[in-house]
């Protein structure tokens, strides 16, 4: 496999961090060099959350460098329009169909963008942009926690990683008492973008 | 076995397989994880200390009793600690002592950036810094080691990068070492720093910094890697990283000791190549420790020494001293206009009530509205720290105006009293951030007889590290209960007499609470008392907003509550942020009583 690099945003609470903690795992298990970082705001909710990760046969800086992002995962329409100058030329961006606008739009001081906004930006760059209803299917599900591992079954789509792996990485983090809800929101993740092809 | 750790992750896990047995710590971003990695075997004692001062004399005890002791914080945490820290120079130690501090370039959680290098020459003890999670396991053994062959603490510098990221580990040790039993050997002479036996000592310390000197030669985890020789890099840390992706063909010098610095391979590396550059982050302190020993080299003419290093920005560097062609990458330009995403204090946050209440009542609500018009001013100056609370400085509560340090807000508020400010000065501190430093401001405050209003938000936990134990939870760094420290007796017995105890959620307390300490012209406290929303189980009764009765004036808004949104001119509660019967702040505010539980607000419809 060619070297690819991941990035996931959105806000803190989403749980950005732990999708991106079981990528990593998922890449290690695959045996792959594997680095992932986060960068957070501050150690607070509600800011925006950025996680890099970046598989290939080797790795050295756990940063992935600026226009290079092969695949950008946003949980949040706002942040993937934030971070859409990551993404290199063709690259893909799938995107959770979710607005949540920052208090400074609530206290009328800023504009959230407009989706054809958001899509014009992202298709700068990307060569593919594709909207997932994730908040929408996880709140369906049952939870809306499960929007990770929904995310994350977007994701899976776009390594050539085989799924068990996944599967057995996804139940070494989570708890027994919610792995069934979170795996139906992987799977429903995988369906989401089985027509897409995006490796 | 391979793993996927973080760089805190694997501190924690490599101290743990070199036998460590006493940990401490404050809490401070990003340093935070090592110990409650630590915290998580069995056979470590393990303790958050009231601040890092206390965790280092922790650390030295231990370490005078002959065993492995670690001793964690952030960059700005060895400031607190740096008087024991000196002094555990002077003395040596018995059993190993290893400082591991976590820098934060780029400042990302921190109010300075500052290169904790410079302690290491200023102490005269070795510096180690890993570039990856499987250094810094590996480099807990050679740390404890070393502290032990030369009798000295031992620094070990990471940073956000290297402590929050995960790489690959192989772990190659298990613990082996049985654990050894404390004690004591009396000797007055290395103990005791009387006058008389830091004369004795002196000599010792530059002794032992020759001896290090020459190890640095032999030290294995300085290494070279040979390349093409028209370029040597000389790096460390995780700039050795994005050094390495952008040079792919240099020579490289990797040093996992950066203090001190081994003569003889630097010299033996700069013949060997071309053109000689330091690649380093913050200060260029290779760079000016190598040019001392006349050997022509350079860096910081063209890599930045503020902020976080990356490899795009090594690129740029590169590029202009001509080392590497011009990124051929496309120009980025950043999205334009897009509005901002800072953290905000969490729906249903204990802070959020009495920001409010200090905002209205020093009127300070108005200067906002009058940005740029008048230049008025407000009717409070409000000193902070650091801390969840300090999110308030932002709009639309307004309610900060210093942040120095932890506990410094005390301390500045008597200081502008005492020098006549005018207007009255309320600190504000929480309840972690007393226990570490504030308590010592209170007492000088008690002592000196201020006429300021302290206000102790107390939400029963560390929240903006993520929600470690301290004295006043009861609760130790293990998970164990323990005697848990009152902060209303604590303040009542170093000599105020004003103290009040409010519930955080309850408006009209709150309030007047404000107001009867504005009026005292003595010391006064206010504990604020409210649990972190965070940390809320259950959440119930979710307000709304009834829009029959709601005209839109939008006071609600002024919290700041993160689950109140104005959306197509209309405002509404977010249901699945709101924290709903436990706070309720935003209903006893509304003028117009629009904001009620979800459901009767459903039924008056």
């Amino acid at each position: 496999m060619k070297k690819r690099d991941l990035l996931m945003v959105g806000m803190g609470g989403q749980g950005i961090v732990l999708a991106s903690d079981i990528l990593g795992e998922v890449a290690l298990a695959a045996g792959y060099d594997v680095k992932k970082t986060d960068t957070l705001g501050m150690a607070q909710r509600g800011g925006s959350v950025v996680s890099h990760v970046r598989i290939a046969d080797k790795v050295w800086s756990p940063l992935i460098k600026e226009g290079e992002v092969d695949l950008l995962v946003a949980f949040e329409k706002l942040e993937a329009a934030r971070w859409s100058y990551y993404l290199r030329e063709g690259s893909v961006a799938i995107v959770n169909n979710q607005s949540t606008p920052p208090l400074s739009v609530s206290l009328g001081t800023h504009r959230y963008p407009g989706d054809k906004d958001i899509e014009d930006t992202l298709k700068r760059w990307a060569g593919r942009v594709c909207f997932v209803n994730g908040t929408h299917k996880a709140e369906k599900l049952g939870d809306l926690r499960t929007l990770n591992m929904l995310m994350l079954g977007c994701v899976s789509s776009f390594l050539p990683i085989d799924v068990d792996i996944w599967k057995d990485c996804i139940s070494q983090r989570l708890s027994p008492n919610i792995l069934k809800m979170n795996m139906a929101a992987f799977d429903q993740g995988r369906e989401e973008m089985s027509s897409a092809n995006l490796r | 076995m391979k793993k996927l750790l973080s760089g805190n992750e694997a501190f924690a896990l490599g101290a743990y397989h070199a036998g460590v047995m006493v940990a401490a710590a404050y809490p401070g971003t990003p340093s935070t994880e090592i110990l409650e990695s630590i915290a998580r075997f069995d056979d470590i004692y393990a303790e958050w200390s009231t601040n890092e001062k206390v965790a280092m004399e922790v650390g030295l005890g231990a370490a005078y009793a002959g065993v492995r002791a670690l001793v964690s914080m952030k960059q700005v945490g060895l400031n607190v600690a740096s008087d024991p820290f000196m002094a555990a120079s002077i003395t040596g130690i018995n059993g190993g002592l290893v400082v591991i501090v976590a820098d934060d370039p780029g400042a990302f959680s921190t109010q300075n950036e500052q290169d904790t290098r410079h302690y290491a020459k200023l102490s005269k003890v070795p510096m180690l810094e890993p570039s990856d999670s499987q250094e810094a396991y590996d480099l807990m053994a050679v740390a404890f080691e070393i502290s032990e062959k030369f009798d000295t603490p031992v620094l070990v510098r990471s940073s956000t990068r290297i402590s929050h990221s995960k790489s690959v580990v192989v772990t190659n040790r298990s613990l082996v070492t049985s654990a050894k039993q404390a004690s004591f050997k009396h000797d007055v002479e290395k103990y005791v720093m009387l006058p008389v036996h830091v004369r004795l000592r002196r000599p010792l310390i530059e002794e032992r910094l020759v001896r290090l000197t020459a190890y640095a030669e032999t030290f294995p985890r300085n290494h070279i890697f040979w390349g093409e020789l028209k370029l040597g890099v000389v790096s460390s840390g995780v700039a050795y990283q994005y050094a390495r992706e952008v040079f792919p063909n240099a020579c490289f010098l990797k040093l996992g000791m950066t203090y001190p610095l081994p003569q003889n391979l630097l010299r033996q590396f700069a013949e060997g190549v071309e053109r000689l550059i330091v690649v380093e982050e913050l200060d260029p302190f290779l760079e000016e420790n190598i040019l001392a020993m006349g050997i022509k080299v350079a860096g910081k003419e063209f890599i930045p020494r503020i902020g976080e290093l990356n490899t795009g920005i090594v690129e740029e560097a590169g590029h202009r001293a001509g080392l590497v062609a011009e990124p051929s990458r496309r120009k980025i330009a950043l999205p334009q206009g897009l509005p901002g995403r800072p953290p905000v204090l969490c729906a249903g946050c204990p802070h959020a009530g009495i920001f409010f209440v200090l905002n209205t009542v020093g009127q300070r609500s108005k200067l906002l509205d009058a940005r740029g018009k008048a230049e008025e001013e407000g009717k409070l100056i409000i000193t902070g720290d650091i801390g969840c609370y300090t999110l308030a400085t932002y709009p639309p509560l307004r309610a900060m105006d210093t942040t120095a340090c932890m506990g410094a807000g005390i301390g500045q508020a008597l200081g502008m009293e005492k020098a006549g400010v005018g207007s009255k000065v309320v600190a504000v501190i929480g309840d972690s951030t007393f226990l570490h430093s504030g308590i010592t401001g209170l007492v000088d405050a008690v002592y000196n007889k201020a006429g300021v209003t302290i206000i102790i938000l107390d939400n029963g936990t560390t929240a903006m590290t993520g929600h470690q134990d301290h004295p006043g939870t009861g609760i130790s760094a293990k998970g164990k209960k323990t005697e848990a420290v009152e902060l209303e007796r604590l303040v009542r017995g170093v000599g105020v007499d004003d103290v009040k105890v409010v519930n955080a959620f309850d408006m009209k307390a709150l309030r007047s609470a404000v107001r009867s300490s504005l009026d005292n012209t003595e010391l006064s406290v206010i504990i604020v008392r409210g649990a972190c929303s965070v940390r809320l189980r259950k959440r119930s009764g979710h307000r709304a907003v009834d829009m029959d009765k709601c005209d839109g004036c939008e006071v609600c808004l002024r919290i700041g509550c993160p689950a109140i949104q104005k959306l197509d001119e209309q405002v509404c509660i977010d249901a699945t942020l709101c924290a709903g019967d436990a706070c309720t702040i935003c209903e006893q505010l509304c003028p117009k009583k629009a904001i009620g539980p979800l459901t009767a607000v459903g039924e008056s419809k």
